[in-house]
């Protein structure tokens, strides 16, 4: 009995410990693989923002191109010149009288087989409610009814004050969401799960409803319906994209031409009118502030109730609509004085900014998720003369005619000159001043950092960081509670910041790929505290567990680094060769971490993502000439064009869509073989590539597949992989097809 | 030589939670960094670690000054290595003694939750989604150790 139960207790006491030890041992092992899917995580996010915060480096970029096209380039032909005019010459805003024509819809017809929604005015609950089921049927309105409700909104935008008054008093709930940037999934899920609009459920969006995603049009129409409603309760704010000039390079532009064929043009036309009447913030209870970028240490509330908000058009250029219509005076405008390099009218006056791309912070700059291009900075100098401030763009475009040898006077619809001395004060202010503008581009672009003060962003040109004594000087001054803002994009769909007196709300999930973020709103009742709901608007995420959903977006991050790397190939080997005296072909891998840094200059952590990158090294080096070559195999599927120049494409994308885009003014999506080649040819001179007259008319005459003269720039850029198909399922007919082939051919004939 | 490989590694980690950019990251953030950096330490063994780095008055941040010597120590002396796979089959068979190749939902969950460093209940679940066979309601877990290798390389 006596050594039994001993024996018997100490063999259950082993055992005990055993399973205990055992027990500890499986928890170690598993916290380490959850604390490197964690790490994997965070790397894919990582690899999204820099490569977010590279895509703007691209503005600077195509900054220089133009700026050395006006330096360097004399049109040799008649064909060049009206070439480069076509480049330069301004796109007058329309005049009052045409923007009527412009947002004519009544002589609009639409045809008996229509079976899409159909609006009358005044618009009921009922109709609002119905386009939503509409849309989420995969319908589209008629170009019709899209510019009646686009007349109607800007009827009603036109009588709101710049900030908006919510009261808890009237509605019991405030609902605020953030970006949704064109995913109208999420649009439905939130008037799903929290309630369509009422006179008790009162909304306010927060801005950027529109480009990257696929449903730009569909969200304004839902939500200018609901506008027009629910007048007292249904808020809009504009985001930094809702400007037209940030769409033109962000895909919404794209998406209206693609929807609306032979009406694309007005609809734009049109928007862009009713994007600048959007109100720019919105005060809850006069004590919440909603407003899309943040704020700065100017920020003046009366200052941006009072302006003229109409007039800012864009705020990527200072510009108005009343300069096409001054005459000139007698004085001829002097050319800028040492005013730097002029600039065409479409890009941002990025005076400011240093003629080579920066480089990404590791100190400074916040590394936060930021959904934009760069706003434009007037003369960065607070202290040059008022007339230097205010010159119109004019001048620098009639100084880029004159070098380009074309005609300067001012013609019939021409736009013509500011007098610099003119006092516009004395009549009715044409533009927005210096203040005024700083004023919106500081709310629309602005983010929140965590040290205090108030930095320019000197990166995007336009807006700030803002610290939290700033934030707090704000509050106090106008006596608020906090802000809510968004601008951002989180990892969970919101974040608080400056000890929760700022928060961000983003309400596109799976913003940059299926799976990398969820979305959130907040509401907030009569007691002002804030409620936040997250969710992730698509279904195939809830099934996977944590490790498949990291797997996705983490193959989707490496994609887009694996295409970057290749787009930087010459570069990239250069580099190594430099870590490989001996000639011996290979390199260390931390070589490698260090070449490829200085290289992309993206501020990632290489020696983390490693592995994910470099698929084979023994014994810790790297033969990097077949590392080269595996990516390129990856990403080349056109053997018989010149390596550098698919580089250059790929390096370029963005900025190629947009040149294409801007010479094609009409939105036709068609340039001439003529314009293609003749902007290829000066884009490749800037960029040093090599490449020959005849492989450019090769290019141009292998994507001409139905030689009439015509490219259409979305089957170029698709053909190069360098534009994602933005075909939703179900249409393929309809859809271009972009397969590459062989001979180094672009699209499929016959699907012209 | 090694040690300043070794530097590197530690700081490109480190970096990766270091949102302010100033050097400092979240205390909380250390086991995963210290995890991802090929080290598999138990709870109490990363609460050792912490208190080395931590600073006199625990702030809630770890500096990378204090870190980086610290860390490197570590993987010089080549601390906490990861456990083999047949030292973790032996450990899930230590808890089926009666060797059926399987564990059952609530076995699995008794065992992590109250024996061991116990998990938290999102741990739980989180290991539960990958690890259990809906239709049995179990975990085969040479199955299930073949499959989270796999992923972990």
């Amino acid at each position: 009995m006596g050594s039994g139960t001993s024996n018997q207790r100490h063999f259950a006491f082993q055992n005990a410990e055993k399973a205990f030890r055992a027990a500890a041992l499986i928890q170690r092992w598993y916290r380490r693989y959850v604390a490197r899917l964690e790490m994997r995580r965070h790397c894919t996010w990582r690899i999204f923002q820099s490569i977010e915060y590279a895509g703007q480096q691209d503005q600077v970029k195509l900054h220089d191109f133009f700026s050395y096209l006006v330096e360097h380039f004399t049109p040799s032909s008649n064909h060049e010149r009206d070439f480069l005019n076509r480049v330069f010459t301004e796109e007058r805003f329309p005049q009052d009288a045409e923007m009527e024509k412009f947002s004519d819809y009544k002589s609009i017809e639409v045809p008996d087989n229509y079976t899409g929604p159909r609006l009358s005015f005044p618009l009921l609950p009922d109709h609002a409610a119905a386009l939503v089921e509409a849309f989420r049927r995969k319908q589209q309105l008629h170009a019709r009814y899209v510019l009646n409700l686009l007349h109607e909104t800007r009827k009603h935008l036109e009588q709101l004050p710049n900030i908006t008054r919510v009261s808890t008093c009237y509605s019991e709930e405030v609902t605020v969401c953030g970006d949704l940037h064109g995913q109208l999934d999420d649009l439905i899920f939130i008037f799903y799960k929290n309630g369509l609009p009422s006179p008790e459920r009162a909304y306010v969006f927060n801005g950027d409803f529109v480009d990257r995603g696929k449903d730009s049009v569909e969200i304004l129409m839902v939500l200018f319906a609901f506008m027009l409603v629910y007048p007292k309760e249904f808020h809009l704010n504009r985001g930094n994209h809702e400007d037209h000039m940030v769409n033109l390079r962000y895909g919404f532009t794209k998406e209206v031409m693609h929807k609306y064929k032979t009406h694309g043009k007005k609809i734009l036309k049109t928007l862009q009118d009713v994007f600048c009447w959007l109100p720019l913030a919105t005060l809850v209870d006069e004590k919440v502030l909603i407003l899309h970028g943040g704020v700065s240490d100017m920020t003046d509330l009366e200052l941006l109730a009072k302006l003229d908000r109409h007039k800012i058009v864009s705020t990527l250029r200072r510009k108005t609509r009343k300069e096409n219509g001054k005459q000139a005076t007698k004085e001829k405008a002097t050319p800028p004085s040492g005013a730097g390099r002029p600039t065409p009218w479409f890009l941002p006056q990025t005076r400011s900014l240093p003629a080579s791309p920066l480089r990404l912070g590791a100190s400074g700059a916040p590394r936060a998720g930021r959904s934009s291009s760069i706003p434009c900075s007037c003369p960065a100098d607070a202290k040059e003369p008022a007339r230097r401030a205010r010159r119109s763009v004019d001048l620098e475009l009639d100084r880029c005619r004159r070098q380009a040898g074309l005609p300067v006077s001012p013609a019939q619809g021409e736009p013509l000159l500011c007098t610099p001395e003119a006092d516009s004060e004395a009549e009715e202010p044409p533009e927005p001043t210096q203040e005024e503008w700083k004023q919106v581009v500081d709310i629309l672009w602005s983010d929140p950092m965590t040290q205090d003060g108030c930095k320019a962003n000197t990166i995007r040109g336009g807006g700030c960081y803002f610290g939290p004594n700033v934030t707090e000087q704000l509050l106090q001054k106008y006596n608020l509670q906090f802000l809510i803002r968004s601008h951002e994009c989180k990892p969970e769909g919101y974040e608080f910041c400056h000890s929760r007196k700022v928060l961000t709300i983003f309400s596109a999930s799976n913003y940059y790929e299926v799976g990398s973020n969820r979305g959130a709103y907040v509401k907030l009742g009569p007691a002002l505290t804030p409620y936040i709901v997250q969710y992730q608007a698509n279904e195939a995420t809830h099934t996977l567990t944590m490790r498949q959903r990291i797997s996705r977006v983490e193959e989707a991050a490496l994609r887009s680094l694996r295409e970057k790397l290749f787009a930087h190939s010459s570069d990239l080997l250069g580099e190594f060769k430099k870590h490989d005296a001996d000639k011996t072909g290979f390199i260390t891998l931390s070589d490698w971490a260090e070449a490829v840094e200085s290289v992309l200059r993206l501020g990632l952590p290489w020696r983390m993502l490693r592995p994910q990158l470099v698929r084979s090294s023994t014994d810790n080096t790297l033969e990097y000439r077949s590392w080269l070559e595996d990516l390129a195999k990856e990403q080349l599927s056109h053997e018989n064009i010149q390596s550098s120049l698919l580089e250059t494409l790929y390096q370029n994308r963005s900025n190629l869509e947009t040149i294409f885009r801007i010479i094609d003014s009409d939105h036709s999506g068609f340039i001439s073989l003529d314009e293609f080649r003749q902007t290829w040819k000066l884009f490749s001179s800037h960029m040093n590539v090599d490449i020959t007259d005849d492989c450019i008319c090769d290019l141009a005459r292998s994507i001409d597949f139905n030689k009439d003269g015509h490219i259409d720039i979305n089957e170029f850029l698709e053909a190069f992989r360098l534009v994602e198909q933005s075909c939703p399922e179900g249409e393929a007919s309809d859809c271009r097809q972009a397969t590459s082939t062989t001979d180094g051919g672009c699209s499929k004939p016959g699907t012209h | 030589i090694i040690a300043s490989e070794y530097h590197k590694k530690i700081k490109d980690a480190f970096e990766v939670f270091d949102h302010e950019a100033n050097n400092t990251v979240d205390v909380r953030e250390i086991g995963t960094i210290i995890r991802s950096l090929g080290c598999c330490p138990s709870e109490g063994e990363l609460h050792d670690l912490i208190a080395e780095v931590e600073e006199e008055e625990p702030t809630g941040y770890i500096r990378f000054e204090k870190f980086l010597p610290v860390m490197t120590e570590v993987l010089l002396e080549r601390r906490y290595r990861p456990i083999p796979e047949d030292t973790l089959l032996r450990a899930f068979e230590v808890l089926d003694p009666s060797k059926r190749g399987f564990l059952t939902k609530e076995e699995l969950i008794k065992y992590m939750t109250e024996e061991g460093e116990p998990f938290s209940q999102e741990e739980m679940e989180e290991m539960l989604s990958a690890a259990i066979d809906p239709e049995s309601n179990s975990i085969h877990y040479k199955d299930y150790i073949a499959m989270m290798v796999v992923d972990d390389s």
